[in-house]
């Protein structure tokens, strides 16, 4: 991968970028899952051999946090898009 | 062994094969997913140590096709953390006596090993381990850039860097083995006393009846099993995921390169933390050459220009000498990364389905006292001392071994 596509930017060199892990959302009540639940939320991951949701901050451009799907064995990113609290009409994406 | 090379040398044809191909069977004891050093010397404990000899070792590829055969061959045991350094200590002893116990030389060269700090935060850490390592018996001091001098002469301790080299951490035990020659060595004595060797047998899935494993797929068929021991790097989260069991690994790729061979000059290892690079001349005359992990985690082997500029730049801050130098070739291999740095051994939540994994960029130096304990793991179903900081369940006990004294961990 040498390019990747900031939602805010347009396509720019990786190395721009810093890897912000897989997509893990916080438990929606932290205070009562249980140490389960916790354990998988902090330390527990995927891994996944295939496309991944994951996390991209643009660290040397916009400082925009926003997420990316990509297969992680040939690195090709499928999309990347901004994050929304609120759920929009197509999921998660305010932004292609 | 000397007469045994003359006559090979006047006979035509191939040497003979270290190991005979064996039918695979549809039941085995213990089934062991991965044919690397790991699993190798698993199986060879488990037969010479404990008489366990209804063991596989199933390969996907060929055996030391992955870490086993991408790592950059050190060995050293000055680790920071105390369960560290004894378990890595362990290791390095092991690997002392593995050429006698083989009756095969895995050209094992304790030549020293050196960690430079560019700071004064470095200079503290160093002096740190340098304790830890000497309260646990092994040897490691603190250097100043005099010894440092005599030690390395090629090194550049002027002031003339952008970091420039204060002090070194000195492991004279510290060295660098062939690798390939370890894998072999494992995978002959093993078959030697029993063990059933497959290689190009890929697993594509693991039973698990109420909470207990019974067996495995693979695209030869299927193989009934006691216990299944998962002791893959790169695919340790696949194949845990295929007995549903969720591990705290992040996949990175590592990549190391080698130049063209020069007359011997580096009889150290030389690795910097900061700077994140190592490096050692072989006794062919290259340099190997590493990094830290990619800065993002995947499955990819491909190597990357990025890794060349960047571990180029810093081997020159290094060694100025270095800039006619050209690179042979680059290659990367694939580092299972734990969040404390340390790996994963031992029970899963599933009853007989072990793991030997997260071993990150240090899974070559524990091959031996790995092997070692997880047979003992599994001939006595008990945990030995030395490995029971590494469970699993340390991290729904919130119990990390920070092990920040890795490679690829700057300080």
């Amino acid at each position: 991968m040498i390019l990747l596509n900031c939602p805010n930017c347009g396509p720019r060199n990786v190395q721009e970028f810093r890897f912000g892990g897989e997509h893990n959302p916080r438990p929606a009540a932290p205070l009562a899952v249980d140490n389960a639940e916790w354990t998988d939320y902090l330390f527990l991951k995927a891994n996944k051999l295939g496309v991944q949701k994951e996390w991209w901050y643009h660290r040397a451009g916009c400082r925009l946090w926003f997420l990316a799907e990509r297969h992680t064995q040939s690195n090709q990113v499928l999309k990347t898009y901004c994050w929304t609290a609120r759920p929009n009409r197509e999921g998660e994406t305010c932004v292609e | 062994m000397s007469f045994k090379l003359i006559k090979q040398a006047f006979s035509s044809g191939q040497p003979p094969p270290m190991w005979k191909p064996q039918p695979l069977k549809d039941r085995y004891d213990v089934v062991i997913i991965g044919g690397g050093g790991h699993g190798l010397a698993t199986a060879y404990y488990l037969a010479r140590e404990h008489g366990i000899t209804d063991v596989a070792v199933l390969e996907k590829r060929y055996i030391g096709s992955g870490g086993s055969g991408r790592n950059t061959a050190i060995v050293r045991s000055n680790y920071l953390t105390p369960e560290g350094v004894r378990f890595y200590d362990e290791s390095v002893k092991l690997y002392g006596q593995m050429s006698e116990e083989f009756d095969f030389n895995v050209m094992f060269s304790r030549r020293g090993h050196l960690t430079l700090a560019h700071t004064d935060g470095a200079v503290r850490t160093m002096r740190r381990r340098a304790e830890v390592n000497r309260l646990q018996g092994v040897d490691s001091r603190l250097i100043w850039p005099d010894e440092l001098a005599r030690l390395c002469p090629p090194l550049d301790l002027s002031d003339h860097p952008r970091y420039p080299v204060q002090a070194a951490l000195y492991h004279p035990p510290g060295g660098i083995i062939r690798h390939d020659a370890v894998v072999w060595g494992y995978a002959r004595h093993a078959v030697r006393r029993g063990v059933h060797l497959h290689q190009l047998t890929e697993v594509t899935g693991i039973t698990v009846e109420k909470g207990k494993v019974t067996g495995v797929n693979t695209r030869r068929g299927r193989i009934k099993a006691g216990t299944v021991l998962n002791v893959t790097a790169g695919w340790a989260g696949v194949i845990a995921d295929m007995a549903g069991v969720k591990l705290p690994i992040a996949t990175s790729p590592l990549q190391a390169c080698v130049t063209e061979p020069l007359k011997p000059f580096l009889d150290v290892i030389i690795v910097s933390g900061s700077l994140h690079v190592y490096i050692s001349q072989s006794d062919r005359g290259e340099l190997v050459m590493g990094a830290a992990v990619d800065p993002f985690a995947s499955y990819s082997m491909r190597g990357s220009f990025s890794f060349i500029e960047g571990l180029a730049g810093h081997m020159l801050e290094l060694f100025p000498s270095l800039r006619h130098v050209r690179l042979m070739r680059q290659w990367a291999g694939l580092c299972d990364m734990t969040p404390d740095y340390s790996p994963i051994m031992g029970h899963t939540s599933v009853d007989g389905f072990l793991v030997d994994v997260g071993w990150g960029t240090y899974g070559f130096k524990a091959i031996p006292v790995s092997g070692k304990m997880m047979a003992q793991l599994i001939a006595t179903g008990q945990t030995p001392d030395l490995i029971r900081p590494f469970r699993l369940s340390r991290f729904e006990e919130h119990n990390l071994v920070g092990e920040k004294g890795a490679a690829s961990v700057g300080h």
